[in-house]
């Protein structure tokens, strides 16, 4: 399934600041193709992210979320070398997980 | 530690966490659909986006920001932040009056987490956009304009 997530994590000010950039097609269901039919919603569901195995944020998307989301937030915390891990879930359940090191 | 990594890739990474822990049995699907809020997703006016939110009729409050351009360039990709002031807020989420997918993203902020989140979400024509958010169990919200001149739906 399409390309991996790019993650990127560091460490400002006692937070770890997480940016990922997720690739996925997020069809809204609404669009129509070149024959005129309704392409079938595709978009993801579902997100969690963890630093170190403890859940740090999770998120519910529906498909007003941009092509290719983007998701940026932070927590309290983290150090360099850290393990950032964020899974999603789509509608069709498909599913994708992604790790990164806090830089 | 690359041969472990390379091992444990080789095992687990082509599937992916959720499918591993469902061929598992440890997550069955129907309990991870049916974590996704349906009626709330799928809601298809404010007040009853809002109702399945579970936040009935928000208070306003100058401690939720949001963060947008005034106007959108691009209907496709408008860069949506919100910044929640309040003390232990719980859940941020986005909604947007005028489009089709009204509620476009929900976030539940656990302790140690800070509560801001910044996105980018669809618009298809004009709206407001609301960030509703949950902090010591109530809800408040705040709404902002944005301009959209090329619309992002797909219409």
């Amino acid at each position: 399934m399409a390309n991996p997530m790019r993650i990127r994590a560091a460490v400002k000010d006692g937070f770890t600041e997480v940016r990922v950039l997720m690739s996925h097609v997020m069809e809204t269901g609404q669009r129509k193709d070149s024959s005129g039919a309704l392409v079938p919603a595709h978009f993801i569901t579902e997100l969690t992210a963890k630093h170190n195995d403890r859940l740090v944020l999770s998120a519910q998307f529906g498909p007003s979320v941009s092509t290719n989301p983007y998701l940026s937030f932070k927590f309290e915390g983290g150090a360099k070398g850290d393990k950032i891990v964020v899974s999603w879930v789509d509608n069709k359940g498909e599913s994708r997980s992604d790790e990164a090191q806090i830089a | 530690m690359d041969h472990k990594r390379r091992d444990t890739l080789k095992a687990g990474g082509g599937l992916g966490v959720f499918s591993l822990l469902v061929a598992a049995g440890l997550i069955k699907p129907e309990l991870a659909e049916a974590a996704w809020n349906k009626s709330a997703f799928e809601a298809k006016n404010l007040e009853s986006a809002l109702a399945a939110l579970g936040a009935g009729k928000p208070g306003d409050s100058a401690d939720v920001q949001l963060n947008t351009p005034d106007i959108a360039e691009n209907g496709s990709v408008v860069p949506v932040g919100v910044v929640s002031k309040l003390p232990n807020t719980e859940q941020i989420a986005i909604l947007i009056e005028k489009n089709p997918n009204l509620l476009a993203a929900k976030f539940e902020i656990p302790a140690g987490t800070a509560a801001e989140v910044q996105t980018r979400v669809k618009m298809g024509q004009t709206s407001d956009i609301y960030a509703v958010v949950k902090a010591d169990g109530k809800f408040y919200v705040t709404k902002k304009e944005v301009k959209v001149t090329l619309g992002g739906c797909g219409g």
